[in-house]
């Protein structure tokens, strides 16, 4: 007998026959969870995801690019890493070199550009597949046109957020589409720029991934602003 | 500097020194201080996160029900886990002991010829002591996690299995850095100090073959990892080098993905007092062709070291409900008062007190049992309802009880002495007849000068017991 075969044959005599009632979570959820309007859910998501040192904007599909123009600038940011292949991407892509922003992409494996990555890009910026209003989360679901690296590697990650897809909780989200039926290779909850408190208790941000994270709000419904 | 950082060969102790350890934090008023500062913050920080007690009695609840229905179907769901994982291109290995665990893992360094392995923080990496054995194999193994990476900078261990580096004060972090990080001036500024950190680890992602990660829930369903973490620096190690290993033990498994969001919510609200952490990484396979980035490959490790022994007990087994928030040490007046490093094990605290038997054996661990004032703090704020205190009398009895055949626990009867056992029994048959009673209490009120003046522990700081020279009973009469 190999180990695997060992360690069942140690677990299965004592795995109880009389079936354990299941934990009925949608029932916790329904009876703890109230259902939100979109004006609450979406304040809800920027006092939680503001409360953990995150910016957010309020933006319009007119008025993003601006922006997200200003964000950089603000910071003295020059050049910024998009998906290309992506609707977002391809707007920054036409609309912010003439505004004098510097647009890579992420066209070639990270292996033939890692330290370029680790050591010249100073920000990037993605879309949010969703996100969750209870704890100020953001949902990414990385892929081959925007892969995995780009919400961790830059010092300031900026994310394109449509607010008419905020969900109440991480139970409804994963729920409602369903991700049991299929993950992605890796699937994200980002709730804030990465932070620290190892040393004496004292909360730090950018420990090893951005130091900042901006928050672009789309169609953010009114009374919300 | 990587090569600095693995030479050190501090190996977990025997619990047997626990006592003179734990009288060396005692007696340095600045470590309890600092322990007794930590451990309110943490308390203050999980109360405030939990204002409606029906919301948290009714989660804690919750809790419990997914930990015991997974528990209860355990062996399917590895099958199942491993089934899915395979599926998705995730390699998944077995091991028994963590010997057979460090083989594996070093065995995978091997074939991709690996210098350098870049861990996020991982306890179980700590429970079968993997950086010695890479060590050993001429790897460096190097902590990535901010207080695990201070902790095997100073050649020491985790104290603390959510807070690593909860015993270091930011002055002496900054003589470490300034002392042992190449081109690092002294500075007690925290922000510096993990930008001093960042920039050196940034690098290591960079260089390393292989990235290792715990795993904090398994999902079978879907055959996904779930790691919570808040630095980024798990993101990294699963991400960036070309070779993932995951290694976890064999009961952080969930059948399906919706127990993920309440144990989620459980464990992040209980460890540190935070509503959500800032990173959830769901990883449900290598790069697939087309990606850009991510491992070529993902390897699970399912280790037993002991687990299985806890699972063959109905008792016991609630000893693998644990989500492993540390809640249970932050609110324990012993580990307050004498820190993770007295406990000598891998796990410290109440947890440790329960979990650790199992791996190691009763005949290392006996003494651990009685570690506790049994005041049941643990037990009441545990995110799942693990009875720790209920279980810490279960274990002094396999402890201190005669050896018998067919223990339930490897190193039943360890602490077994059969002095102190017929004196109880002794006890026990005087109190069972109330002749007997009265005839012994007369003698001893009577022959009370006898009494020893040097009684063992109670003596080395208090006054002997002696018994009365006039019974309870003779007074009363006395006075009519």
């Amino acid at each position: 007998m190999n180990a695997r075969d060992r360690i069942l044959a140690k677990l299965r005599p004592f795995s109880p026959s009389t079936a354990t009632t299941a934990p009925d979570v949608a029932a916790w959820f329904a009876a703890h969870r109230p259902v939100e309007s979109p004006a609450e859910k979406a304040r809800r998501f920027r006092h939680f995801i503001e409360l953990a040192h995150a910016e957010v904007h309020a933006v319009t599909a007119d008025n993003w690019l601006k922006t997200l123009c200003a964000v950089l600038r603000a910071r003295g940011i020059e050049q910024l890493l998009v998906a290309e292949g992506t609707p977002h991407g391809e707007q920054v892509l036409d609309g912010l070199p003439p505004q004098g922003i510097e647009c890579a992409t992420y066209d070639m494996a990270i292996e033939a550009w890692k330290t370029e990555m680790f050591t010249a890009t100073p920000a990037s910026l993605t879309a949010a597949r969703a996100a969750i209003a209870e704890t100020g989360t953001l949902i990414l679901w990385p892929d081959a046109l925007e892969p995995r690296l780009m919400s961790l590697v830059p010092p300031l990650h900026i994310v394109l957020l449509d607010a008419t897809k905020l969900y109440n909780t991480f139970y409804e989200a994963m729920t409602a589409e369903g991700w049991k039926d299929g993950l992605p290779t890796n699937s994200l909850l980002i709730s804030g720029p990465s932070k620290t408190a190892d040393i004496q208790q004292t909360l730090a941000y950018g420990a090893h991934g951005p130091k900042e994270l901006v928050v672009l709000m789309l169609n953010v419904p009114e009374g919300a602003q | 500097m990587s090569d600095q950082i693995t030479e050190h060969r501090l190996h977990f102790k025997p619990a047997e020194g626990f006592r003179s350890r734990a009288k060396a934090v005692v007696d340095t008023p600045f470590l309890r201080q600092s322990f007794r500062g930590a451990m309110d913050f943490l308390m203050s920080k999980r109360a405030a996160q939990f204002p409606d007690p029906e919301e948290l009695e009714s989660l804690r609840t919750l809790g419990e029900q997914i930990r015991q229905y997974n528990l209860a179907r355990l062996p399917d769901l590895l099958e199942q886990l491993e089934a899915n994982l395979t599926r998705n291109g995730v390699r998944v290995h077995w091991a028994e002991t963590p010997d057979e665990a460090n083989a594996i893992i070093l065995g995978i360094c091997q074939q991709w010829n690996a210098k350098l392995m870049v861990k996020g923080k991982s306890m179980v990496s700590e429970e079968i002591e993997l950086n010695h054995a890479a060590e050993a194999a001429g790897i460096s193994a190097l902590e990535s996690d901010m207080g695990e990476y201070i902790v095997q900078l100073a050649g020491e261990k985790p104290s603390h299995i959510i807070m690593p580096a909860i015993h270091k004060t930011k002055e002496e972090i900054a003589r470490l850095f300034a002392e042992k990080v190449p081109g690092v001036d002294y500075t007690d500024n925290v922000d510096a100090l993990i930008q001093i950190g960042r920039t050196v680890l940034r690098q290591k992602f960079m260089e390393a073959e292989v990235g290792l990660s715990g795993v904090n829930f398994a999902v079978a369903e879907t055959g996904t990892l779930c790691l919570v973490e808040n630095e980024g620096n798990g993101r990294m190690c699963t991400t960036v080098p070309p070779v993932h290993i995951a290694i976890t033990g064999i009961e952080k498994i969930v059948e399906k993905l919706d127990h993920v969001p309440p144990l989620y919510s459980l464990l992040t609200r209980s460890a540190t007092g935070q509503n959500i952490s800032t990173y959830f990484n769901m990883i449900s396979g290598p790069r697939k062709p087309g990606e850009k980035d991510g491992p070529e490959e993902v390897h699970l490790v399912l280790l037993d070291n002991g687990r299985s022994q806890a699972y063959a007990d109905e008792q016991l087994r609630k000893t693998l409900q644990c989500i492993r928030c540390g809640a249970c040490m932050n609110h324990c007046p012993v580990y307050t008062r004498i820190g993770g490093h007295a406990y000598g094990t891998t796990y410290p605290g109440p947890i440790g007190k329960i979990v650790s038997p199992h791996m190691l054996g009763l005949d290392a661990t006996a003494g651990l049992t009685t570690a506790s004032s049994l005041c049941g703090a643990c037990g009441e704020v545990c995110p799942v309802k693990i009875p720790i205190p209920e279980l810490l009398m279960r274990l002094r009895e396999e402890a201190f009880s005669a050896p018998h055949p067919n223990p339930a626990m490897r190193g039943q009867g360890a602490g077994y002495s059969p002095l102190v056992s017929a004196i109880w029994r002794g006890w026990a048959f005087v109190y069972r007849s109330p002749a007997m009673y009265r005839a012994v209490s007369w003698l001893t009120s009577r022959f009370n000068w006898l009494t020893p003046s040097r009684q063992g522990a109670w003596t080395s700081v208090r006054e002997p017991l002696k018994p009365a020279a006039k019974r309870l009973r003779d007074r009363v009469r006395e006075r009519g």
